[in-house]
């Protein structure tokens, strides 16, 4: 690939990120619904465990990447459903946009809303479930990776779905399984930085980095094939 | 077997004589099977140098419907896979057929393999499920990414597009069960599965030519299910296209009509 | 015999499983045959 080539790729990708995000910005479902949807979730776990302070530091990092997975959904079918309304799919798709392109940005709109979800969370909690972090690099390198596979797996399953009558339900279907690596990579780093057990961090953090790779390579080629059929 | 009445309900049918033979086959395997594993194999038990009689006693029977059913839900997956490729590369029917009926017939024997196991399980680990153990939970991923992959080929759409989302589907829900295995691995470095119990030498030669048996009898059983399920999916499609061109015919008999009137 | 229960709901189960699967299939194929003529049938055999 010539290097104008990949300038354009990533100049691109970097404006369809930023088409979403701005849309985000502009309508505030994130901020508006699932952000206090993860929240909420959050206290029903808290209700679940019988407001059991030792049980909710012990299993803090399963729940909270499960909240994650849960809000991330909402998230994913969010981005999708705007570019259905008014054909505007069809007009990124007329653009001459590399699909590359296309699968990069919104991934990484994905992503970042993602770790702002995690920050969200993560307050939530150390305030709610009286959580002590202890590693922090751990921490931030992990919500990073883990937001990076989720949303590369995300961004390839929505446009799967997308266009299809039944997406809200055939989505969590399909991509619940298949970010199970991703669930259980990332609680055993969060358990090793918030010191609940001694699990090793950093390696799972490889596992975590490798999904997203996978998933990032695999969806940027078979983004294109996906996308015409819409 | 000649007379026309016959002839219509042999017609009648995704039958034919291959399917007939392997059909026979398999129940008449079936019938032998049953004698082999519960009349001529003995009791898995071992003697500790304790003294101690342990082992799996009779429900080691179990293996010889759980071990096959394993192996051809892994058969249908990776049939699957191998189909959904050559979907993508020359884009025919014939694969993406193939593909769908390996896929269903693969969660069939995915979930009788979780059922079959969970039984075995109880007597065997005081279980009736380990997520410690590897092999399980990756099967029951597997077999969580098939249906997902059903379901996506329930939803009514055009049959290229279909056929392509699909074979994606496929390919990652593949590739995927790599990295739960691994995940899954590391996540409890434990197992309690029977390791490498054929090389080690620990398993009875009773034992090991009946699950042999068994596993032939599920392949010929297999070859039967994947023959008429792929007819069926074929006559499937012949049906969407004849009611196509039936509508069509329809219509233009009505703006015929129509025309007339005016 | 040790598990009997165990042996019959495995084996039950498994044999029954299939059983359903395979009628299903059958039917299927049965009542589909009727509605697409003959020559679109390609591996069926006039009877034997």
């Amino acid at each position: 690939m010539p290097p104008a080539m990949g300038a354009a790729l990533v100049r691109d990708a970097w404006l369809v990120a930023g088409k979403d995000l701005r849309i985000e910005m502009r309508s505030r479902v994130g901020l508006n619904q699932i952000a206090p949807f993860a929240v909420t979730v959050l206290v029903l776990f808290a209700f679940a465990l019988d407001t059991n302070q030792e049980a909710l530091r012990t299993y803090a990092p399963g729940l909270f990447w499960v909240t994650v997975l849960l809000a991330s959904l909402l998230a994913i079918g969010r981005s999708f459903a705007v570019d259905l309304a008014d054909g505007a799919a069809d007009r990124l798709l007329l653009s001459g946009i590399d699909p590359i392109a296309v699968f990069g940005g919104k991934a990484l709109a994905i992503a970042v809303q993602l770790v702002v979800l995690e920050v969200l969370l993560g307050a939530g909690v150390v305030l709610l479930f009286d959580v002590t972090v202890y590693r922090y690099g751990l921490l931030v390198c992990a919500g990073l990776a883990a937001a990076a596979g989720v949303a590369t797996a995300g961004t390839l399953y929505g446009a799967l779905v997308a266009g299809l009558g039944v997406r809200e339900t055939l989505l969590p279907v399909l991509l619940l399984p298949v970010v199970a690596p991703v669930l259980v990579g990332a609680t055993r780093a969060f358990q090793d930085a918030f010191g609940v057990a001694g699990a090793e961090g950093w390696a799972w953090l490889g596992l975590l980095a490798g999904f997203a790779a996978i998933y990032g390579v695999f969806g940027a080629l078979s983004y294109g094939a996906l996308l015409e059929e819409a | 077997m000649s007379s026309p009445a016959n002839r219509a309900a042999v017609l009648d049918s995704t039958s034919s004589r291959a399917t007939r033979v392997l059909g026979w086959l398999t129940l008449a395997g079936f019938a032998v099977l049953v004698a082999l594993a519960f009349a001529w194999v003995p009791e898995d038990t071992r003697i500790t140098e304790q003294g101690d009689v342990v082992g799996q006693f009779d429900a080691v029977r179990l293996m010889f419907v759980h071990v096959p059913s394993a192996i051809l839900a892994y058969t249908g997956f990776g049939l699957t896979f191998l189909a959904s490729v050559a979907y993508l590369r020359w884009r025919t029917d014939w694969w993406d057929i193939m593909a769908h009926s390996s896929a269903e017939i693969g969660v069939v024997f995915g979930v009788l393999t979780l059922v079959t196991g969970s039984i075995w399980g109880r007597p065997t680990w005081q279980t009736w499920w380990e997520w410690g153990d590897v092999r399980l939970v990756t099967t029951l991923v597997m077999v969580l990414v098939f249906i997902g992959y059903l379901a996506v080929r329930r939803i009514p759409a055009d049959s290229a597009v279909q056929a392509r989302r699909s074979a994606v589907i496929a390919l990652v829900g593949t590739a995927n069960i790599v990295i739960v295995n691994r995940s899954v691995d590391w996540w409890e470095n434990r197992t309690l599965h029977q390791q490498s119990t054929l090389i080690a030498r620990k398993i009875r030669d009773e034992t090991l030519f009946t699950l042999s048996f068994a596993l032939a009898v599920g392949m010929v059983l297999f070859a039967w299910l994947l023959l008429h399920r792929f007819r069926t999916a074929y006559l499937e499609r012949q049906v969407e296209e004849l009611e196509v061109q039936e509508a069509l015919v329809q219509r233009r008999a009505e703006a015929s009509l129509g025309g007339d009137r005016a | 015999m040790t598990h009997v229960g165990y042996l019959i709901a495995g084996w039950g189960i498994s044999v029954a499983a299939v059983l359903a699967y395979a009628g299903w299939v059958l039917v299927r194929g049965r009542s589909l045959s009727r509605r697409v003529p003959e020559n679109r049938r390609r591996w069926m055999m006039p009877g034997d």
